[in-house]
């Protein structure tokens, strides 16, 4: 089986730390862990109702400690919902002779080596037994005729490695945690000596409340947060044992993307703005097929990839048949010729430029004889594969396909373009590494940010996933971190010299002032600038220019225009001065401003990384160039002094505080484990030293 | 026939709790493939009506816009449905216009958006979920066979949109029928290996007052689920399994 080593689970139990940071020195008589001295139930706070966020949430549990849920929709509505093909784990069920360690290398040369390997490690050998936790939980994944899970192929790797329910399976892996959570919402809060507490549930969810700030006490350590509640548009802090925020990715900031509309990172960017260093912003990945739309552009999966769609475009720019009648001859599958080994299904990074270069450089995208033109469309066809499998294996992606395109793509090849997708950028997070080459269990160093006591995992750390993420390694991300980051805070806790529960109410009611002044300032707004104009305008400008190609001299005029936009933000007119009741226009004004601050993080990493890695393409510096890249980017805020715009810190080292000791990271990333070297998907099984054994290429 | 050039939108609208609700019409600029959801986003840039009175915009809960997330359920042309799958040139062919209500078996919040907090409540009352020993590492789970999962799969596929709340005769003010979306959460919790441990704790929370019993059988329900869900089936299968349970329980007494 797996070399992994759980969290000693017993041991959390009795809330010892389970880990080799040293005990502070005033732990003479153990402090109750549940009540603090005031009587009150001690509970940590989970920001972001998705895979992670939800994970974490679990493990708190049983760990002990009494959780407050905020979710800015209803927990089941996450965007985790929208995941579709499949999460990895390497249970070899197709003995081809996969394990963890092919896993590890395998995501780790997708990633173009830019992610530290111990955490990849650690997810990697836990993702059997995460696979098997979600099946007794009840996620109906699909069967082998023996009743075992079934796995499919995806990007990156030749191996059968991901499981998978039909084509929907981030929404019932989201469904199984939330079913989880809903039952620790019943169960009672027991304190210090066993006994029930009366009128306290494990977990308290808060759905419909917009993460506004953190709580930090004079020392600048987290104890708690401010949130709005959306119905009423009450400001209101909560003390918090330790925050963790898994609120997700930011794909908004570019417009129209794949993600839900409630991605736009507005949690991570406010804590970047209180001194959370953010990591790789720049890395944003293009997922090759999703469907060109005018709200969204909707996904279609890599697994129709992996149940052998195949890319294509017409031999003939101005062929005007339908896809359906073009035969094979005229057909050009150019990721299969290209890339013989891996075909249609190399790393996205990879597959979008590809798609990019035929259809936009070379205008070779499907001809449309009503406009006269190639559009920026290439074919994903499955027709060729037989009905039943596809019905069994494919049919929610198929249906959506269905649905927003107007077309059945069982008889007529999908008309399909790259899309943002995801960011591998994010909170930079801590990990401790072990003597094995995987990280410490119950470390509270483990996807920590550099703001003591708050946590980060899910899409909105920057960890597991480097230049590139491989799909269906984001569900497995966002659980293995938050299978992480509960014990972390559990260790975390049981070490605090004093619980946010106990301090005087002077530090919450000032942060809560704080944040009901700055949503005063937004409602008095009067200019005559639209927020939602305002973002078509940033989302327009950071699609076309800040995603598959980059190139400096674009990008400073990215980053003019992020000025540009910044500043008239200042001057918007607020659609809607409704107090007390629901009020989105001005919610979105903060979320807008937001996302300014974090275009720019992704921007500048982007022109001051002159190289190409992995989703970071430069064409004026088409090499990866690890004597000067082969690192982190840690952004830090720079508040503008004066009428300005904000700017941003670039450093090489982050420093910070655990329960008195101080803790060193660099910019460095731990390549320990694979040795870095050139990525080439050309030739079948280079992307790992195993060679599968029956795998069809 | 010319492309039509602009969406005329007729809205309910609501200022909050317990108000009463009011009508406006909005006229919006025509894109090709326009869903709903981007028609109300258009309001959200110039929110007046389409007489030029300025107004607040439209409130409106959505996410995923790939009806997968539950949301944007509303009522659109007097049929309860999510807004994101409804398409303009399909709702108005002729450039009628589109009428757009919230639901209501639900309290609203303001405008189009609803509490449906009793539907996760529901969810607490009936137990839908499998009681595990825990998350740690406890090896694989019991084997199903495909055939298992492709009943299941289906079951499983509810997102809590409302739908088949909105659309049934028994769920009223007068009534504490908890519906098809719970009573379907029992069925697919049943027949799972390990769920099916603590079937009979399930069954006896849906055997009292406002439990399947309080099914009137219209099936209007399966007529709106989006994900076609078989409820009617699956109220059926869980009123066979209370049934069973209510006999046996009076023989062992």
């Amino acid at each position: 089986m797996c070399a992994f080593e759980w969290p000693d689970f017993r041991a959390s139990l009795t809330l010892r730390p389970l880990s080799p940071t040293p005990a502070p020195t005033d732990m003479a008589s153990p402090k109750p862990l549940i009540r603090s001295e005031s009587g009150k139930v001690r509970r940590a706070t989970v920001v972001g109702g998705g895979l992670a966020g939800l994970m974490t949430v679990i493990k708190l549990c049983e760990a002990g400690v009494p959780v407050d849920l905020f979710s800015l929709v209803p927990v089941k509505r996450s965007h985790s919902v929208c995941a579709q093909g499949g999460i990895n784990a390497s249970v070899d069920t197709k003995g081809e002779g996969d394990s963890p360690q092919v896993h590890l290398e395998e995501t780790v040369y997708g990633g173009d080596f830019l992610a530290n390997q111990p955490p990849i490690k650690g997810m990697c050998d836990a993702a059997p037994s995460i696979v098997f936790m979600l099946d007794r939980m009840g996620v109906p994944f699909n069967r082998t005729p023996e009743g075992l899970l079934d796995f499919r192929r995806f990007g990156g790797t030749l191996f059968h490695r991901t499981a998978f329910a039909g084509a929907t399976t981030g929404q019932q892996i989201l469904y199984a945690l939330d079913e989880q959570v809903r039952r620790w919402e019943t169960a009672d809060v027991e304190d210090d000596k066993g006994e029930r507490v009366p009128g306290e549930k494990m977990v308290r969810k808060f759905e419909w409340w917009d993460f506004l700030a953190l709580v930090l006490d004079d020392g600048g350590v987290c104890r708690g947060i401010v949130a709005q509640d959306l119905k009423t548009m009450a400001i209101r802090a909560f003390p918090g044992d330790a925050v963790c925020l898994a609120t997700g990715g930011c794909s908004i900031v570019f417009g129209r993307s794949t993600n839900s509309i409630i991605n736009t990172g507005t949690a991570a960017s406010a804590v970047y703005q209180q001194g959370a260093c953010y990591a790789n912003g720049e890395f944003i990945q293009l997922h090759p097929t999703a469907i060109p739309g005018a709200d969204k552009l909707r996904l279609i999966s890599e697994s129709v990839r992996g149940e052998g769609g195949r890319i294509w475009v017409p031999r003939d720019p101005k062929e005007r048949r339908p896809g359906r009648d073009v035969p094979e001859s005229a057909r050009d599958y150019f990721l299969e010729e290209k890339y013989p080994g891996y075909g249609n299904l190399v790393p996205r990074d990879i597959a979008s430029r590809e798609l990019f270069t035929k259809a936009f450089h070379e205008k070779r995208g499907v001809y449309n004889a009503q406009s006269g033109k190639n559009e920026n469309e290439v074919y994903l066809d499955v027709t060729h594969l037989p009905r039943d499998v596809l019905k069994k294996k494919l049919a929610g992606v198929l249906e959506i396909y269905e649905k927003f395109a107007g077309e059945d793509p069982f008889d007529n090849p999908m008309r399909v373009f790259p899309a943002v997708h995801y960011s591998m950028g994010g909170l930079w997070v801590d990990f401790e590494r072990a003597s094995t080459g995987s990280v410490i269990a119950g470390s509270p160093r483990n996807q920590a940010t550099n703001i003591p006591g708050l946590y980060a995992c899910g899409e909105a750390d920057y960890q597991y996933h480097g230049a590139n993420r491989l799909g269906a390694n984001s569900l497995l991300s966002c659980l293995w971190a938050g299978m992480t980051t509960g014990p972390a805070i559990a260790a975390f806790r049981a070490n605090m010299k004093s619980s946010a529960w106990d301090l005087p109410a002077s530090i919450f009611d000032k942060a809560e002032k704080r944040a009901t002044k700055d949503f005063q300032a937004i409602l008095a707004m009067d200019g005559s600038e639209n927020a939602y104009a305002l973002h078509d305008e940033l989302g327009e400008v950071m699609l076309v220019d800040c995603t598959i190609e980059r190139n400096n001299a674009t990008l400073d005029r990215v980053l003019a225009k992020i000025d540009e936009i910044d500043q008239r933000s200042r001057a918007i007119g607020v659609t809607d001065t409704a107090t007390g009741k629901m009020n989105q226009g001005a919610q979105y004004v903060r979320h807008l401003r937001n996302m300014i601050v974090l275009a720019r993080v992704i921007a500048l990493g982007a022109r001051a990384r002159d190289e190409s890695r992995g989703a970071h393409y430069k064409a004026e510096f088409p090499q990866r160039d690890d004597g000067r890249w082969l690192r982190t980017t840690l952004a830090f805020h720079s508040r503008a002094d004066g009428a300005g715009p904000d700017g941003v810190r670039f450093v090489r080292e982050v420093d910070y505080d655990l329960h008195g000791e101080r803790v060193h990271a660099t910019d460095s990333v731990d390549t320990s484990l694979v040795r870095p070297r050139p990525r080439k998907y050309e030739t079948a099984g280079t992307a790992s030293t195993a060679q599968a054994t029956h795998a069809k290429p | 026939m010319s492309a039509p050039t602009k969406v005329k939108l007729r809205v309910k609208r609501q200022d909050g709790p317990g108000l009463s609700g009011y009508w406006q019409d909005f006229e919006v600029p025509w894109q090709p493939n326009m869903n709903v959801v981007s028609a109300l986003m258009e309001i959200q840039k110039k929110p007046a009506t389409a007489s030029g009175q300025k107004v607040t915009p439209v409130v409106w809960e959505c996410a995923c816009l790939e009806e997968v997330c539950g949301s944007c359920t509303m009522i659109i042309n007097g049929r309860v449905r999510q807004s994101c799958s409804a398409f303009v040139d399909q709702l108005a062919p002729n450039g009628e216009a589109i009428v757009l209500a919230p639901m209501t078996k639900f309290p609203v919040v303001r405008d189009l958006v609803v509490d449906r907090s009793r539907m996760f409540d529901d969810l607490k009352r009936v137990h839908a979920w499998v009681t595990l020993d825990g998350s740690h590492a406890l090896g694989p789970g019991p084997r199903q066979s495909p055939e298992s999962q492709e009943e299941a799969y289906p079951l499983s596929r509810c997102m809590t949109c409302g739908c088949c709340l909105e659309a049934c005769p028994q769920i009223n003010a007068a009534s504490d029928f908890v519906g098809p979306a719970a009573l379907n959460q029992v069925r697919l919790f049943n027949l799972h290996p390990s769920g099916k441990m603590h079937a009979n704790e399930r069954l006896d929370t849906v055997m009292g007052d406002g439990g399947v019993e309080g099914c009137g059988k219209a099936q209007n329900c399966v007529e709106v689920c989006p994900k076609e869900i078989p409820l009617v089936d699956s109220i059926a299968e869980v009123g066979r399994q209370t049934t069973k349970r209510m006999i046996l329980g009076w023989l062992l007494k």
